[in-house]
């Protein structure tokens, strides 16, 4: 537990003096604050909805962005250490390599709620006031954004380090990254839509479609926020496919989360089976 | 008393490549151990399966009795890679201090082992801004701090200027003394300056030597070599005389086993007015570790030279 606290202390440390973190947290609040402007362009008509119509152009913003994020917080997490030699100092010590995982878990997500929340928390702030203040409620839809993203950054950070362990270099890992990125949010998505174009006779699209839509954490975190949306009846359809999914609104996160542990714990399987 | 390592006919291979052959080595508490060898003699080998991240394939190891790598085995252990580069962005107490934490140390001990190393003043500067002996020292720092009971230092001299050197080798002898087992590992004899109890060689993952220096010179017997300046026109006279060989128009050169030293310098000192002076030299410390680590194959050379005043 000492260890723990320790690792994750220190990777926060780290993670806030590297200009890099500073600079993805600056990233998500330009990309955000360009969307707050955008949404607000039409002026007078959609005033009480703004801060939710921001909202849903943020979630979108996030399946791509954060992600991004997350792997690079974590591909060097192993490899990296292994390649300057600290793995070694680090696992000379008396701290179990599930401690270390965890520490840095731990750390990297504490990095990312951070900069996720700097962006985004004045982003919101932004929207919610240049439409002159309008229903609190709306704010709470930029919390949710906040803490989803979050757990969706989590998910791929746990991923991250499969990649970052099954490596020893930290190039290979950071290829790796990338790969699961590509993978993940653009080549999956674009792949079911073939897939929905190719099923004419409605079995796929009706049947397999909404399992594999829910199995990619990043598609559940879409059809969390989609629905989370819908609940405010903001432009109904959005979140299309909801009413035939296996998992419906805040159950869609499940997936993430599954996915989070998948990762934490075959990323410490794998670390045990490191020779420093 | 325990042992603190006790290594029993360790072998580990990797692959095609032999990096240990049956290698028994014994470190008692408070003993420095100097572990010399080539390149890829199998020195990093060694010290990786005494903190257990590898698994020998053959013999025992066992650190104050316990399994290597085990938690108790880990608490016993401090580790100073070959090469480490600390996280940039932190200073170097920070670093230190991390390392305290997760060995459970106390909190002074931070201050104490930085203030050992000399790297007070320095502490709070980020670790980037440190030179290479200054990095150096920081890990040994981390080594340091929390008591441990052994301490394994891989090349630690490396990169250390003269005054570090032997400020390191009082710092060793001060651990030492209040218990705590050392096994360094280095490149040659000379380098050690003679600052440890004990030397064992590894020659291509063999132990091929092992015991104190005055020991391993004894061991080696290596000749000594005797240096004669004649006087003006006498060289041959005394080439004839003492035998070796000419190394120049003055002088003569002829090496001797250490038993027969008394017997040629009073055959010298016989000779009278002839000698202007005699200098006596005991093997150097590299060419005693160039025994061990060469087999003794090599010759000590001797060059014959034509004298054509
Ligand atoms: N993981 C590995 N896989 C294959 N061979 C290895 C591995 N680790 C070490 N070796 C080999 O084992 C031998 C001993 O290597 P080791 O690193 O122990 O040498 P060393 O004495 O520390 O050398 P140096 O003075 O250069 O640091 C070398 O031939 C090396 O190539
Ligand atoms: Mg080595």
């Amino acid at each position: 537990m000492h260890g723990v606290i320790t690792i994750a202390a220190t990777e926060i440390r780290i993670g806030l003096r590297n200009r890099w973190i500073i600079l993805s947290s600056l990233i998500l609040l330009a990309f955000a604050l360009i969307l707050v402007l955008l949404g607000s362009a039409p002026g007078g008509e959609v005033k009480t909805d703004a801060v939710t119509v921001v909202v849903a152009s943020l979630s979108t913003l996030s399946v791509y962005l954060v992600p991004l994020i997350a792997l690079l917080l974590s591909f060097d997490a192993i490899a990296g250490e292994i390649d300057r030699g600290t793995l070694q100092l680090v696992l000379a010590s008396p701290v179990s390599r599930g401690s270390v995982l965890v520490g840095k878990f731990l750390g990297h997500v504490a990095v990312l709620a951070i900069a996720v929340s700097f962006g985004y928390g004045i982003a919101g702030l932004v929207a919610f006031f240049a439409n002159g203040g309008g229903e609190a409620v709306a704010l709470i839809g930029v919390g949710r954004l906040i803490a989803s993203s979050t757990i969706l950054g989590a998910t791929f950070i746990a991923i991250g380090y499969i990649a970052s362990a099954s490596v020893r270099q930290t190039g290979t890992a950071a290829a790796l990254a990338i790969a699961i990125w590509l993978f993940a949010v653009v080549l999956y998505d674009l792949a079911l839509l073939g897939g929905l174009l190719a099923s004419q006779d409605g079995f796929f699209a009706r049947t397999v479609f909404p399992w594999l839509l829910v199995f990619n954490p990043a598609d559940a975190f879409r059809l969390y926020n989609m629905s989370a949306i819908d609940a405010l009846a903001v432009g109904s359809n959005l979140g299309g496919a909801g009413s035939a999914l296996p998992l419906s609104g805040l159950a869609s996160m499940l997936s993430p989360v599954a996915w989070t542990a998948i990762g934490l714990g075959l990323s410490t399987f794998i670390l045990k089976r490191v020779r420093p | 008393m325990t042992e603190i390592v006790k290594a029993r006919n360790v072998s580990m291979k990797f692959k095609a490549v032999e990096a240990l052959t049956d290698v028994s080595l014994d470190v008692s508490p408070g003993e420095q151990v100097a572990l010399l060898g080539h390149n890829g003699a199998g020195k990093t080998t060694l010290f990786r399966l005494i903190l257990g991240f590898i698994k020998p394939t053959a013999g025992s190891i066992s650190i104050a009795g316990f399994a290597p790598g085990s938690d108790a085995a880990r608490r016993v252990v401090s580790y100073l890679p070959e090469q480490v580069a600390f996280p940039k962005m932190l200073t170097g107490r920070e670093v230190v201090r991390f390392y305290a934490r997760l060995k459970g140390a106390a909190r002074e001990d931070v201050q104490a082992v930085l203030d050992k190393v000399e790297l007070v003043e320095a502490a709070d500067r980020r670790v980037d801004t440190f030179s290479k002996g200054m990095r150096q020292r920081l890990g040994l720092a981390q080594a340091l701090v929390g008591n441990p009971r052994l301490l394994l230092l891989d090349e630690p001299t490396s990169g250390l200027d003269p005054l570090s050197r032997q400020h390191f080798y009082e710092l060793i002898a001060d651990v030492s003394r209040r218990g705590c087992s050392v096994l360094l590992s280095s490149h040659g004899l000379s380098e050690l300056e003679a600052k440890t109890d004990r030397v064992a060689i590894l020659r291509k993952g063999r132990l091929v030597a092992d015991g104190p220096l005055a020991e391993l010179q004894h061991q080696a017997d290596l000749p000594i070599r005797i240096r004669v300046r004649a006087a003006a026109g006498a060289v041959g006279s005394v080439h004839a005389e003492i035998g070796g060989g000419r190394i120049n128009c003055a002088s003569v050169e002829l090496y001797c086993a250490r038993g027969d030293k008394m017997r040629i310098l009073s055959k010298i000192s016989g000779l009278g007015t002839q000698v202007e002076d005699v200098d006596v030299a005991s093997p150097t410390l590299d060419e005693v570790y160039r025994y061990f680590s060469n087999n003794g194959i090599e010759q000590i050379q001797r060059g014959e030279i034509q004298c054509t005043a």
